[in-house]
């Protein structure tokens, strides 16, 4: 049976990042990073594109459904804040999504024809968060003190990417070995970048494995109203 | 702006009668140059008044660029698909594009981004007064792509052929991009329109608020338009602003009765015996209060528009920082050194 819950997993993931990278459009701090926003958030509309059509109706399940049927993370769903926020969200999930699509496409899943299309995308988004995280961790003081303080704000919501999902064909084994490969790689970009690694929980009880289960932070429940909103206000129209 | 002198051709060092001798056989030399057609380049001597127009219209052209994402993007986190939701996020990063290949073409001109970013934040450069109305529906951003984005080619067309080579090469990519976004607009509205009485309202409604402003775009009538006979004269511009509005007025007639949709005004009608369309009077004391400062999104848009340059200065300090800090060291080996 198609692995439906996975399918919507990883494209709830795809779908709610592109949608608050979508939101800097016109707000972005220098005109190469409108550009460069704007491709990441198409990059990743696409996957999200590919992996609800996998599940269903792809726009039945983006417009329909209500907070709680999502299974995004909730660290795609936090608020842009910052430049240094998007980047230190970018940085932390890009290094996921990367090891996560290296393992499916290496794999005979489902999902290994898109992820072996996804990693090229996801290595330049990967490359782009890397270089300006330490841009801004070597930078100037006050991008320092930004960036650190955006890497440690977002550090809690780092544990729920390697908790299992179901038909996603993670065994635990592979799932320890990709958080201790994560860790490697954003220990060793926030080393070059100046930063301290943070030392707080990666997620406690209360929030291990919450947005896959469907449960969300506040923002996220705005960010749907908005989302939807013309959609269900025109119920059965074609767009 | 570069001063005369810094415009002088290499070896012209003269004075008094000779240095005017020299302009002038300069000047013989580009008059020439533009009557044959054939391309200025950077490097080619130029009068400083074409080279101050060029600056003043590739400038305005792409903070037009820059200011239009506004009005779209405004829709992005509404779009009703997420078929619509990306062509919008393209069409919006297309233009962040075309804004970067036009403040390339101006800086071949000896002006740099930053300088005229400054102007256009203080308000000492314009953009396209199109942009200062909001996109209130979805349907606008139909209207945008179809009327808008077609105004903006049939008046870059001839762009393409224009005698300042940098600016006439932008415009070739600019123009390919932006006829797909026309017609990406143009499906939108057909969708609407075809679709439910709601959406079908939604779309008049959007042609009803965009139709006179996109035939302000083409700019004041012929004898009120201060630059026209100069530019026409040195080739930068191919026809006159009626012209290109008539021309405009005379594609759009047709494609507003495919789409099934009707243009809001009365006075529009084939005329047999010009073999083109009459139409009514445009509101210029509109248009020039728009042009002003007081039309309904002036405000709004340059406050964001300096908002997002003035929190991103951080941002942009940090870049140069870190740049200064490693500059000779490849990337690679920032973080040898650092370990």
């Amino acid at each position: 049976m198609f692995p439906t819950a996975a399918a919507l997993a990883l494209g709830d993931d795809a779908l709610v990042l592109s949608h608050r990278l979508g939101e800097w459009a016109g707000h972005a701090p220098v005109l190469e990073e409108e550009v460069a926003l704007a491709n990441i958030a198409l990059d990743l509309l696409g996957q999200a594109r590919v992996l609800l059509s996998m599940a269903g109706d792809e726009d039945e399940l983006a417009y329909l459904r209500e907070e709680r049927a999502f299974r995004n993370l909730q660290l795609v769903e936090q608020p842009n804040g910052d430049f240094a926020h998007t980047i230190a969200r970018q940085l932390y999930f890009s290094t996921y999504q990367l090891l996560l699509h290296a393992e499916l496409a290496a794999g005979d899943g489902p999902f290994a024809p898109l992820a072996a299309k996804a990693v090229k995308e996801i290595a330049y988004h990967r490359d782009h968060a890397e270089q300006w995280t330490v841009r801004l961790g070597d930078g100037t003081d006050v991008s320092h003190e930004r960036m650190q303080r955006a890497c440690t704000a977002l550090w809690r919501f780092t544990g729920e990417m390697f908790q299992p999902v179901e038909g996603l064909g993670l065994d635990e084994k592979t799932l320890t070995a990709m958080e201790s490969a994560w860790l490697d790689s954003v220990t060793g970009v926030l080393g070059r970048a100046g930063l301290t690694v943070p030392d707080g929980p990666r997620g406690g009880a209360w929030a291990a494995g919450a947005g896959r289960q469907g449960v969300h932070t506040e923002p996220f429940g705005r960010m749907l109203a908005e989302m939807q909103h013309l959609h269900r206000s025109h119920p059965g129209a074609s767009w | 702006m570069a001063t005369a002198a810094a415009h002088r051709p290499p070896g012209a060092q003269a004075h008094g009668a000779e240095d005017t001798a020299v302009i002038e056989a300069y000047t013989r030399r580009f008059d020439a140059a533009v009557a044959a057609d054939e391309r200025i380049e950077p490097r080619d001597w130029m009068p400083d008044a074409y080279r101050a127009t060029l600056v003043r219209q590739i400038a305005q052209h792409a903070h037009s660029e820059i200011i239009g994402m506004q009005p779209e993007a405004n829709w992005i986190t509404r779009a009703p698909s997420l078929r619509r939701k990306a062509i919008l996020m393209a069409k919006v990063q297309d233009e962040a594009g075309h804004g970067l290949y036009l403040y390339s073409a101006a800086e071949t001109l000896g002006v740099g981004r930053d300088e005229l970013l400054d102007k256009l934040h203080s308000g000492r450069q314009k953009y396209s007064s199109i942009f200062n109305y909001p996109t209130l529906t979805w349907a606008d951003v139909g209207a945008i792509g179809w009327l808008v984005d077609g105004a903006a080619i049939t008046n870059q067309v001839p762009l393409c052929r224009c005698s300042y080579g940098p600016y006439a090469r932008a415009m070739v990519r600019v123009c390919k991009e932006e006829s797909f976004h026309q017609r990406q607009g143009y499906e939108l509205l057909l969708a609407l329109s075809n679709g439910t009485p709601e959406q079908h309202a939604m779309a008049q409604d959007a042609v009803d608020r965009w139709w006179w402003p996109s035939l302000m775009m083409f700019g004041p009538p012929d004898d009120e338009s201060q630059h026209s006979a100069q530019s026409m004269e040195w080739k930068i511009k191919r026809h006159s602003n009626d012209d290109l509005r008539q021309r405009f007025v005379d594609i759009c007639v047709p494609q507003a009765e495919s789409l099934g949709l009707t243009l809001p005004d009365p006075d529009l009608r084939w005329n047999e015996e010009r073999g083109e369309h009459d139409f009514g009077t445009i509101d210029w004391t509109e248009f020039w209060e728009v042009l002003k400062g007081n039309g309904p999104c002036n405000e709004q848009r340059i406050t964001q528009r300096r908002k997002a340059h003035e929190e991103g200065a951080w941002v942009r300090e940090a870049a140069a920082a870190h740049a200064a800090k490693h500059t000779g060291e490849q990337t690679g080996e920032t973080g040898a050194t650092r370990a």
